[in-house]
């Protein structure tokens, strides 16, 4: 009867991580493709398309860094099956909140800020390394943003310097093929990093579970499972998320996405080189600011700025408390029955985001519509904080009956994506 | 343990600023000496063109030397990238 359990376990943080590698495919596909739609270099579905496929290719390219997750975080004697999977539970939640609220934020932000909830909720403060969590995490995300603001910011200064008297067709022609190369590659980098983070989890589950040998690399079927499901996350799209990155922040012409796109290739290849890893989401979001701040005459909507800022200081707590929730779940029901538990409030979380997202669908069609000011006033940003927890904490009240949870927390999302968040 | 590793943090704001800031504008540079010699022109002129600005021009072709200076700017820009993805196949960091 153990072995079935422990079998279960297994297979469900293995589906589950797969889960986490699809909503990070789409999350992510504005990072690279947003700026391109945005000033038609490419049609939108060619982009995710094109997007897709490098991110696969990416995952294929190298193996380097898989089975690095949380390390350095928290006390990775104390990472257990049932501690990965509330991990990743709190990781995905987060996700699909801020993409139905069509925020970017970090996809690797989400799933620590998972894990080191699940990890609170099972040992307490000791599992955690503070100061690693301040140092690798919370400190460079506010300096990611900033770093590509500055770089993006010299770059369009320069690059609109330097063609201010050149045709704007002939401009255009050219800098739209520049924003292709560029963006392409930073759909490759994603690819690369992202990828592993999710084959990595699979390979620590599958070590802890006993399935393959300790010293195990990476099984063919993780690497190719982990690459499909990443592309086909990407060709998804996260629409909404392409829409505030490529028309909420800035108006761009093919000159800023062109210099946005190349400095947030620039930025994280040299992050990783020099060993200070930055969030992708982060520096992208950050350069297509840049774009904005650097372009005489471009205006800046720094309130969705502010807004996204927001999301990034929730996500580490957001995730957090949907980790720690699912772990005290998963342990106090105990067993197979705990785990699928989780597993079924994950399932009925994300049914009730997308039937909420479909109030106000955001698709190809529509992802380039023109952006409406004062959509979204400042002063409902406190709901974001109490949206994040609410389907978990509406399910923690009644695991059995979640599904009828569901609509009560759809409320507050679709008053939202009716104002056009 | 350091909270903020400033010597990594300033290799990559120079780095990022060569490469993020400089790529961009090389490739800015090629462009402006492919799209030719412009000149202010009245709105009404033969082959009159827009630029971003508004300002109406025209354009004279590009002479060879510019063509050939246009292609080096082009080319390290393709280099650049090509590195790029041969740093990410050798595991990006």
């Amino acid at each position: 009867m153990e072995d079935v359990t422990e079998t279960i376990l297994l297979v469900l943080v293995v589906v589950t991580a797969l889960a986490f590698d699809f909503t990070n495919g789409f999350h992510d596909t504005g990072n690279a493709m947003a700026t391109s739609i945005a000033t038609r270099a490419l049609k939108p579905k060619t982009a995710v398309a094109l997007s897709a496929v490098l991110n696969m290719v990416g995952a294929f390219l190298s193996l380097a860094v898989a089975a690095t997750i949380a390390k350095g975080l928290v006390d990775a004697n104390v990472i257990t099956l049932e501690v990965v999977l509330a991990g990743l539970v709190g990781g995905i939640t987060w996700n699909l909140l801020t993409w139905l609220l069509g925020l970017p934020s970090s996809s690797s932000h989400a799933l620590i800020g998972g894990v080191v909830g699940s990890v609170l909720a099972a040992v307490g403060t000791s599992g955690v390394i503070w100061t690693g969590v301040a140092a690798k995490v919370l400190i460079p995300a506010l300096l990611a943003p900033l770093v590509a603001i500055g770089v993006a910011s010299v770059g369009t200064w320069l690059v609109a310097r330097l063609t201010r008297d050149v045709p704007e067709d002939t401009s255009n022609r050219a800098f739209r093929w520049g924003q292709v190369g560029s963006a392409s590659l930073v759909s490759l980098a994603h690819g690369t990093n992202d990828a592993q983070k999710s084959m990595g989890i699979i390979l620590l589950a599958l070590i802890a579970g006993g399935a393959v040998p300790a010293d195990s690399g990476v099984p063919f079927w993780v690497i190719f499972s982990c690459a499909l499901f990443m592309a086909l996350g990407t060709y998804l799209g996260g629409w909404r998320i392409i829409r505030t990155l490529g028309k909420g922040l800035v108006e761009i012409d093919s000159r800023q996405g062109m210099a946005a796109e190349t400095s947030s290739a620039a930025v994280i290849l040299m992050s990783g080189f020099f060993g200070f890893s930055l969030s992708t989401t982060h520096v992208a979001t950050g350069s297509i600011l840049g774009s904005g701040v650097g372009m005489p005459g471009a205006k800046v909507r720094w309130g969705v700025a502010g807004r996204m800022l927001a999301a990034w200081g929730l996500t580490l707590p957001a995730a957090g408390i949907v980790g720690a929730l699912c772990y005290w779940i998963q342990d106090g029901i105990g067993g197979a029955l705990g785990t699928a538990v989780v597993f079924g409030i994950l399932v009925a979380t994300s049914l009730a985001i997308w039937v909420a997202s479909r109030r106000k669908p955001v698709d190809h069609k529509n992802v380039n519509d023109d952006w409406e000011e004062g959509a979204a006033p400042a002063e409902r940003e406190p709901a974001l904080a109490d949206a994040a927890v609410a389907p978990a904490v509406a399910a923690t009240g009644a695991p059995e009956a979640a599904p009828a949870a569901v609509p009560s927390s759809t409320e507050p999302q679709a008053a939202r994506q009716r104002a056009g968040v | 343990m350091q909270f903020i590793e400033i010597d990594s943090l300033l290799k990559v704001v120079v780095a990022g600023l060569v490469l993020g800031a400089g790529l961009p504008a090389l490739f800015a540079l090629g462009v402006r000496l492919a799209a030719g010699r412009t000149t202010r022109a009245a709105v009404d002129a033969e082959g009159a063109r827009l630029t971003p600005s508004g300002e109406v021009v025209t354009v004279e072709r590009a002479s060879n030397g510019r063509i050939v200076a246009a292609g080096i700017c082009f080319m390290v820009v393709v280099l650049a990238i090509a590195g790029g993805i041969v740093f990410l196949a050798n595991g990006g960091h």
